[in-house]
């Protein structure tokens, strides 16, 4: 059944990426001012609600600076007239006695919104680390959705000056199994076991969804990453997985490495990668050191995406509690899914005036926010991008 | 269970308190608990009538005997108190499973101490690496990896100078692995009380014999609550030991990010971690200064240690001389201050820097054209 749909996804893609007219322009259209408006999913995967004129996206600001980037994305989106309706819901990790702590209800509300609009944009929930505490909304909502794909853009910004250049990579993480099982149980006290789950089903719809991904956005190479040599039958399954669906992709590079080399290599030489396809921990990791990359997890869009539903979310997941409230955060990451979520809809007008004025506010140079360099408030930059957007009518 | 816990947990403590003799002989009996004043894998081997120490020396494969010979070399020079045992350690099957032969066992039981090249691993189904089999046989559960820059190697990042402490023995590499039904592979891991203790105790003494002030442990008890939740927690306890030491937490992913973005705010720290984490974060470090032909390694086990090379053995350019000796001899650095020696691993790792930093005899891996002989020549003029 699953593989069944995720080929048929699959050839979906494909006939979108055989004609360059009608490519997905999820990637690489996400920076590029030239690209030909193309055509997009949004008649292919799924149908998201259009109700007079509009489409209903449910907004989950989350945790920290989640409220502040989301106004700004929120201001800019507006400004612009984008045909969407804001479903927003108050989803809170934080365990406080105040009504907007954390709920289940919410939880549950958001889940069913999102069911229901198949669309969302999302900022980052907060998890306790003590043993009492929930379990990870984030990672609950990707279950419970079966959102399966994470993407992560990580490519560096024309004029944000980072350790290294001429970085283009995007990082497909498994997003529903692995590490991040949650089955955990204390055999005798002192004595823990964690399991870590893989499987076949899971891995080859990952899998395909990286080949069709690099196809649809013409990429040219598929690198797996993994740690076979010591999970020889876990990873092991994950990495045989790969290379036959890699069989399929004959049009495609594809080459697969260790973790922790993908990690060395990825510090020093992060030009070699591409597209690069991995399970949950690893993937969390090796998001985290790209994001760093480039500028931070401030500058890293990214998406979730399932069978039915989509939601955006920075690419490079921090909650950001440290500087809440402060004025300080970065909207880019999160304005950046949001175009991403734009194109989603074929809405490709809309987004490339609204990435081109944050282009275009950061190479000037003169407003960026801490994290980029610079003074500017979030406000002041969100300000900023707007002014552009109208210097460009 | 959790009951049961609450019971034991008290008696323990109250064990400790009311009777600190009893509760050391308890220790000998219960390999469990340690004495807080014993030190964690110290070094036990004994000078022969010449008052020199004899290290066992596997050379290993491809470059492993050319930089072996640049070690000895540069040892000789520097007159070094240590004479070289050197071990075979070719594999053997042994009641159909990999093993190390016996000879090469009782060498490094006798002299508690080894010097390793890099060994190459088959690749084939079902065999155990070498490294893992030594590490088993020996019970080495700290994976000790300092990476430092080197100054006449310029990459992205400059001063970097971190510590990592691995676990070694447990967690994502228990090698725990079944298939439950076909297409279906649980992987455990495997995080005891007892082995976390071990290695958290051994990051405390090691912070302190290097002189940091700062352990931290890197984990994700966001997601796994239970098992790097109990990491955490040995970690807190151990920590109310070393009140000179200051002890925090941070999460992986924010290691992550903050190592890559700016590493200097880790040097005067000492990370430790389980065991996939450090294989990660350690092999990225070594990124961040260059590569693995440039960092040292040291595996604790409290009945010896092992230091080695973690590179590859490099067959395509054996023999040839071309290799860069720097990671075994730093190898052999930690190894000589693990003993006590550490006049004379303070001499010899100043005229490597120093050759390094001078950059006219680099292999190379680095940019130069030098022999690994001349190289090592080099370091010894500077000695």
């Amino acid at each position: 059944m699953l593989s069944r749909n995720s080929t048929r996804a699959a050839q979906r893609l494909l006939r979108a990426a055989a004609q360059p007219q009608q490519r997905l322009n999820l990637a690489r259209g996400f920076a590029s001012v030239s690209d030909a408006p193309a055509q997009t999913v949004q008649s292919d995967i799924f149908k998201p609600t259009k109700y007079g004129g509009k489409y209903t996206v449910t907004l989950i600001p989350g945790d920290g600076i989640g409220a502040e980037v989301a106004d700004s994305v929120k201001t800019i989106f507006k400004a612009d007239n984008v045909p969407i309706t804001w479903e927003q819901i108050e989803v809170s990790g934080l365990d406080d006695a105040s009504p907007t702590g954390r709920t289940e209800e919410k939880f549950q509300e958001a889940v069913a919104s999102l069911r229901r609009n198949k669309l969302g944009l999302k900022g980052i929930l907060h998890t306790p680390i003590s043993r009492s505490g929930h379990q990870s909304f984030n990672v609950a909502m990707r279950q419970e959705l079966d959102i399966y794909a994470s993407i992560s853009l990580v490519k560096n910004i024309p004029g944000l000056k980072t350790r290294h250049e001429n970085i283009d990579l995007c990082i497909i993480r498994e997003n529903t199994e692995g590490e991040y099982s949650g089955l955990e149980h204390q055999s005798v006290p002192g004595v823990v076991e964690s399991l870590k789950i893989i499987t076949r089903a899971k891995s080859e719809r990952i899998a395909k969804f990286a080949f069709s991904f690099a196809l649809a956005n013409n990429r040219k190479k598929v690198t797996c990453i993994h740690k076979a040599n010591i999970m020889k039958l876990a990873d092991g399954l994950f990495r045989g997985t790969f290379h036959r669906v890699a069989k399929d992709f004959p049009q495609l590079e594809c080459n697969d490495m260790i973790v922790d080399n993908a990690s060395m290599q990825c510090v020093g030489r992060p030009q070699q990668f591409d597209v690069m396809v991995m399970p949950n921990l690893y993937g969390g990791i090796l998001s985290n050191i790209a994001a760093a990359l480039v500028g931070g997890p401030g500058v890293v869009p990214g998406c979730n995406m399932g069978r039915d539903v989509a939601v955006f979310e920075p690419g490079c997941r921090h909650v950001g509690l440290d500087i809440k409230g402060k004025d300080q955060a970065n909207p880019t990451a999160l304005l950046l899914s949001g175009t991403m979520l734009l194109r989603h809809l074929g809405l490709d007008d809309h987004a490339n005036r609204i990435s081109n004025a944050v282009y275009d506010v950061i190479a000037r140079g003169q407003v960026r926010t801490p994290d980029m360099g610079g003074q500017a408030t979030n406000q002041e930059f969100t300000r900023a991008i707007l002014e552009s957007m109208e210097k460009a009518l | 269970m959790l009951a049961l816990r609450s019971i034991a947990a008290p008696v323990q403590r109250q064990c400790w308190r009311a009777a600190p003799r009893v509760a050391v002989s308890f220790s000998i009996q219960n390999q469990r608990q340690y004495s807080s004043q014993d030190r964690v894998a110290k070094f036990n081997g004994q000078k022969d009538a010449q008052g020199r120490y004899t290290v066992s020396l596997i050379e290993g494969d491809g470059i492993g005997p050319e930089i072996a010979v640049a070690v000895k070399d540069i040892f000789a020079a520097a007159k070094t108190p240590i004479t070289w045992e050197p071990i075979n350690v070719d594999p053997i099957l042994k009641d159909g499973k990999t093993a190390i032969p016996d000879a090469a066992i009782e060498s490094i039981r006798k002299n508690k101490i080894a010097l390793k090249g890099p060994l190459a691993t088959p690749i084939g189904k079902g065999h155990v690496s070498l490294n893992l089999t030594l590490r088993r046989t020996f019970n080495l559960f700290a994976n000790l990896r300092p990476c430092r820059s080197v100054a006449g190697y310029k990459t992205p990042y400059d001063n970097v100078d971190t510590v990592l402490i691995r676990e070694n023995t447990e967690g994502e590499y228990s090698g725990i692995e079944h298939v439950v039904v076909d297409g279906v592979v649980q992987s455990i891991k495997l995080i005891t009380r007892e082995a976390s203790e071990r290695v958290l105790r051994f990051a405390f003494q090691h912070a302190r014999a290097i002189g940091r002030k700062k352990v931290r442990v890197v984990h994700k008890a966001t997601i796994m609550k239970m098992s790097d939740g109990l990491f955490l927690n040995v970690g807190k306890q151990v920590a109310k030991e070393f009140p000179d030491i200051e002890f925090d937490a941070e999460l992986l992913d924010n290691t992550c990010l903050k190592m890559t973005t700016d590493p200097v705010p880790y040097n005067d720290k000492v990370l430790v971690m389980p065991n996939l984490y450090g294989d990660i974060l350690s092999d990225m470090c070594a990124g961040l200064i260059g590569g693995l032909g440039l960092t040292p390694s040291g595996n604790i086990g409290d009945e010896c240690s092992i230091f080695e090379a973690v590179h590859g053995s490099a067959p395509d350019i054996a023999g040839k001389g071309l290799a860069n000796p720097t990671a075994l001899l730093l190898s052999s650095m930690m190894m000589l201050r693990h003993m006590g020696l550490n006049e004379y691993a303070d001499r010899i790792e100043k005229a490597a820097f120093a050759t390094l930093a001078e950059g006219k005899a680099l292999t190379g891996d680095l940019g130069g054209k030098a022999k690994t002989h001349e190289f090592a020549a080099a370091i010894i003029e500077k000695l």
